[in-house]
């Protein structure tokens, strides 16, 4: 069965390994003074390559490597692509709002890829320890470039609180991933959902998913779990941020779903309520506290929140109409979340001239082009028709009421009114007349990397909104080859082996 | 011919959004925008007459329809045709689209091309939700006719732009929401959007009374407060005094009074029987209460606002009396208003961009001055308030005549009266306006009468006004066709047992009987 070389499976994470050791050689030999975009180049066309394995992974035949560690599916594929994707709009967003004189900048990009070689393999791991290691692996990363600009007080501050309350809800996975192999026997995801239904001490097993819901919860940023969130968005520098607010999550919801849907399914009488209830409270309160806030980041991080709300309502689906949902929703909002995180960088800078909502007043009429897209990616945000969001949004709504949520649906269609009040505060400050022009710093023209990676995140949101199609069916191969596993994978063009 | 038929909803909605992107592309330089735009708005209405020119009245049913698969799961499609209630409706918009660039060629100075865009952006909007056979479809053109009116209302507001702005979004998007829980739960019951489709899984009444009852109200509580009816109107004042000229007649009234029609009556007879008596009830309050407000207003704006009040509940009235010629008068009645309301808006417009005021008190004596604005004023008002030999008067005359008879007399007596009240408040307006001593603002300003272009708009406007007046034989057949009911509209009101699948517009029973 196992004809193929294991290394084929990790390929994108190899690829992307290798780039940032290279950043990092290189960084260290590149001469003091010289400009370090290169390096930028270098991750992103790495990260390019990543990409297009991910890509050809599609080819191989769907299966599990180094002894049942790794998977190749629809699903990971997917998601790998999604990541790669995403780091790819990142760098390109980096290199072009990095400051000439930032310190560390070859770090910075090298940090970027290691973080995406954890969030890929996250999304590939059948095994709990490999997604444990995985996930510190993303997590370290993302907890250095946190805290990236360490000249302001604010950045190590939230560099510190990530990292604390991350070290802490890596310990409630880990405790989870221990309960689990105690009721069990083992750490192997087919075999947990194997052996869990027959295991001697059901509560064992139960404890173990509450304490590893924990975890991924505080990853995905839902409610309880969301505390972090606004402090730690508040002091990253904004490229930073594009990353933070989407490829961690898309990896964790990932995981998500492997670990209900797939490890444990036959506890869905027990998670299914607890998710519902996490929904709704995701939604609730990010939408009650964004709509209180001045600080555009903030008000962001916020609404982060509640699209992780949003999208949790997709759990509330059965079986494969709740993966697939699940899964266009995390390509809709990482789309539109990092092209919002995209415009406000241009805009703000990586020092953060314009911290605030009002700030942001008569931006349509200082450049047309930017005030545009900010507004078309909070109309994506609010759930225009025609956008990635509004599908995302209905799909995950939709197979909610499927599975007889009917009134998690009013609660997240409700909210979604809600929030359109606070999207819109932003949106139409940017459509005002602005009232004393001089008084505003000029919008910088946009360069071409940045512009290539906003034009990749519109054409993405439009995509999502208008001819959705082939990513809907690729996330309907995902709930295939995730549910089933002798299931036919159909993912269009490439007719594949069944596992 | 037959391909053109075929692709002609097509066209009609892509070419608006075509001119959108090359006005978007193109570089803002002097006019080029206003240009473009025109070109496109009236390349539009070309194509939307091209729909009463091959539309066969006798038939019922949707033509020129078009249905291919947008979406798989949830089945979406890209579905849409016209009948006889959106047939005239559709050149409605298609024509007070050129008009509102016309209105706008002067008035909006800055930022050209985003008006434009967002102008052309509208009309594909607004089309879509006239030709939508596909609810969800609908929904989503529903949805982004919201997003150009907001951002244009906040980029042109006189005064508080992003207020009004708000405060219009949020009014429509979140009664959108329940109307979205609606359209997704008829979704997991039927499994299908396609309308037809759900008129008959609903007539069949197998989705039980109480969902049913909840999703009709949801359903009609999206679309009263797009109307607006009247408890739900607060954000009707503020929109009109902020919202650009273009918008504010091109959007007023016409989406929610037909999708009222269409889907609720349409899909809910039942539900929408029962509640019709509060909808007449709400509507002559609204009649009266609008009327009364628009006598009292010293701002033309808000008074424009509480005079539609007043002309929009009088079509609710029309459509909730639940008589076929209510129903002939209503849909005649919006196609009137919305002519009426263009020509005003346009004149007032006008006024505003020479004397950068909308306080009447601050006008007078302007007859002498402007003689070719007050002659149009006085025409569009005289139409307005529904003097005979034109539009609305046939109009009006048909919404009245069927609440008296199917009705009750003292609903219809109280309509009345607010048709009475509407020319005490146009006559006096015209009179602060345009009569009178000269006032100090008329004086200090050189006057600047309509220029060609306006005239050029106003002429057929006045000219389609009086002909709809003389002649409504035009278009009521094709109107009547698709609110005609198979039996009496009094055997459907009656509560015994109804056969709702037969009731309007067309089902599609009745196309089985051809």
């Amino acid at each position: 069965m196992n004809s193929v070389p294991d290394i084929l499976r990790i390929l994108p994470e190899v690829i992307l390994t290798l780039t940032g050791v290279a950043v990092m050689l290189l960084e260290a030999s590149w001469p003091t003074g010289r400009s370090r975009r290169t390096l930028g180049w270098v991750a992103a066309a790495g990260t390019m390559l990543a990409l297009w394995a991910s890509l050809g992974q599609l080819a191989l035949p769907m299966g599990t490597g180094f002894y049942d560690t790794i998977e190749t599916s629809a699903f990971t594929i997917f998601f790998h692509a999604l990541i790669c994707g995403l780091v790819l709009v990142v760098l390109l967003l980096s290199l072009d709002t990095l400051p000439e004189d930032c310190h560390h900048q070859g770090e910075f990009y090298a940090l970027i890829v290691f973080g995406a070689v954890g969030m890929c393999l996250l999304t590939g791991a059948v095994e709990l320890l490999l997604v444990f290691v995985a996930l510190e692996i993303s997590s370290i990363s993302t907890y250095i470039l946190t805290g990236y600009r360490k000249e302001t007080a604010r950045g190590p501050e939230a560099a510190i609180k990530y990292f604390l309350l991350g070290s802490f809800a890596t310990a409630f996975l880990l405790y989870g991933i221990a309960l689990i192999f105690g009721a069990t026997g083992t750490t192997q995801i087919y075999e947990i959902a194997r052996l869990a239904p027959m295991a001697q001490n059901q509560s064992l097993v139960l404890a173990g998913m509450g304490l590893m819901l924990v975890g991924i919860l505080f990853k995905v940023s839902a409610a309880p779990f969301h505390v972090w969130t606004p402090d730690v968005y508040e002091g990253a520098p904004l490229p930073v941020l594009a990353l933070l607010s989407t490829a961690p999550k898309a990896a964790a919801f990932a995981v998500l779903l492997r670990v209900l849907y797939e490890m444990l399914p036959t506890l869905r009488p027990v998670w299914s309520p607890l998710l519902w209830v996490v929904a709704v409270l995701s939604m609730t309160v990010g939408n009650l506290a964004a709509l209180r806030q001045q600080n555009v980041k903030r008000m962001l991080a916020y609404s982060s929140i509640a699209h992780a709300g949003y999208l949790l309502a997709a759990f509330a689906g059965l079986g494969n109409s709740g993966i697939a949902a699940a899964s266009f929703y995390t390509a809709a909002y990482v789309a539109m979340n990092v092209g919002i995180f995209a415009v406000i960088s241009v805009v703000s800078g990586y020092d953060e001239r314009l911290p605030l909502i009002a700030d942001y007043r008569g931006l349509l009429y200082r450049s047309p082009l930017v005030g545009s897209l900010l507004i078309f990616f909070l109309a994506s945000l609010v759930g225009i028709p025609f956008t990635g969001g509004f599908l995302g949004k209905l799909t995950s709504f939709s197979v909610a009421m499927e599975g007889g949520a009917v009134w998690l649906v009013i609660i997240g269609l409700l909210n979604s009114g809600l929030a359109a009040a606070y999207y819109l505060r932003l949106g139409l400050a940017a459509a005002q007349r602005p009232t004393d022009e001089k008084a505003m710093a000029p919008v910088p023209l946009v360069g071409a990397a940045v512009g290539a990676a906003l034009l990749f995140a519109v054409v993405a949101t439009l995509v999502l909104g208008i001819v959705p199609g082939n990513v809907f069916r690729a996330a309907e191969a995902n709930a295939q080859t995730l549910r089933a596993p002798a299931a036919q994978n159909n993912t269009p063009g490439n007719p594949v082996v069944a596992r | 011919m037959n391909a053109i038929n075929n692709s002609i909803l097509t066209m009609i909605l892509l070419v608006p959004l075509a001119g959108a992107v090359l006005v978007a592309l193109l570089p803002d330089r002097g006019k080029l925008a206003n240009w473009i735009a025109l070109g496109t708005s009236l390349v539009t209405f070309g194509l939307t007459l091209h729909l009463p020119a091959h539309f066969v009245p006798g038939q019922s049913g949707f033509q020129f329809e078009v249905n291919w698969q947008w979406i798989e799961r949830p089945a979406t499609f890209y579905h849409v045709g016209v009948d006889g209630l959106s047939l005239w409706l559709v050149v409605l918009v298609g024509l007070l689209a050129p008009v509102g660039v016309v209105a706008s060629w002067n008035a909006i100075k800055e930022r050209r091309k985003v008006f434009y865009a967002l102008f052309l952006v509208q009309q594909t909007a607004m089309f879509g939700v006239f030709l939508s056979l596909d609810l969800l479809l609908y929904y989503c053109f529903w949805e982004l006719s919201l997003v150009p009116m907001a951002i244009l209302i906040a980029m042109y507001g006189r005064k508080n732009g992003p207020r009004a702005a708000l405060k219009f979004f949020l009014f429509t998007f979140i009664p959108s929401a329940p109307l979205l829980v609606a359209i997704l739960w008829l979704y997991t019951q039927t499994g299908s959007f396609n309308f037809a489709a759900l008129q008959t899984v609903i007539a069949h009444g197998n989705l039980g009374a109480w969902p049913l009852f909840w999703v009709a109200l949801a359903f009609l509580f999206a679309f009263a407060v797009k109307v607006p009816v009247f408890p739900l109107h607060g954000w009707l004042a503020d929109m009109y005094c902020e919202a650009p000229v273009a918008l504010a007649m091109v959007v007023a009234g016409k989406l929610g009074l037909y999708s009222l029609l269409r889907f609720h009556i349409g899909l809910f007879p039942v539900q929408a029987r029962d509640a019709a008596p509060l909808m007449v009830g709400l509507a002559v309050v609204g009649i009266l209460y609008g009327a009364c407000l628009a006598l009292v207003q010293r701002d033309f704006w808000r008074l424009m606002a509480f005079a539609a009040l007043s002309h929009l509940s009088l079509i609710t009235l029309g459509i909730y009396g639940l008589t076929l010629t209510g129903w002939e008068g209503a849909v005649f009645q919006i196609l009137n208003n919305g002519l009426v309301e263009g020509a005003l808006f346009l004149l007032l417009g006008a006024l505003y961009e020479s004397y950068a005021t909308s306080e009447i008190d601050e006008y007078g004596g302007l007859a002498g001055k402007l003689p070719r604005a007050a002659t149009f004023f006085v025409i569009a008002s005289l139409a307005m308030i529904g003097l005979p030999m034109l539009g609305n008067f046939v109009g009006e005359f048909l919404i009245l005549l069927g609440t008296f008879t199917g009705v009750s007399k003292g609903w219809a007596i109280a309509a009345t009266l607010g048709v009475i009240l509407g020319a005490a408040y146009m006559l006096w307006l015209i009179q602060r306006i345009f009569f009178g001593p000269e006032s100090e603002l008329a004086v200090s300003k050189p006057p600047e009468d309509l220029h060609a272009g306006q005239m050029a708009v106003m002429w057929p406007l006045a000219a389609m006004m009086l002909v709809m007046g003389v002649a409504p034989g035009l278009w009521l057949p094709a109107i009547e066709k698709s609110v005609r009911l198979p039996q009496s509209a009094e055997q459907w009101k009656a509560p015994a047992p109804v056969a709702p699948q037969s009731a309007m517009p067309v089902s599609p029973d009745e196309e089985a009987q051809k």
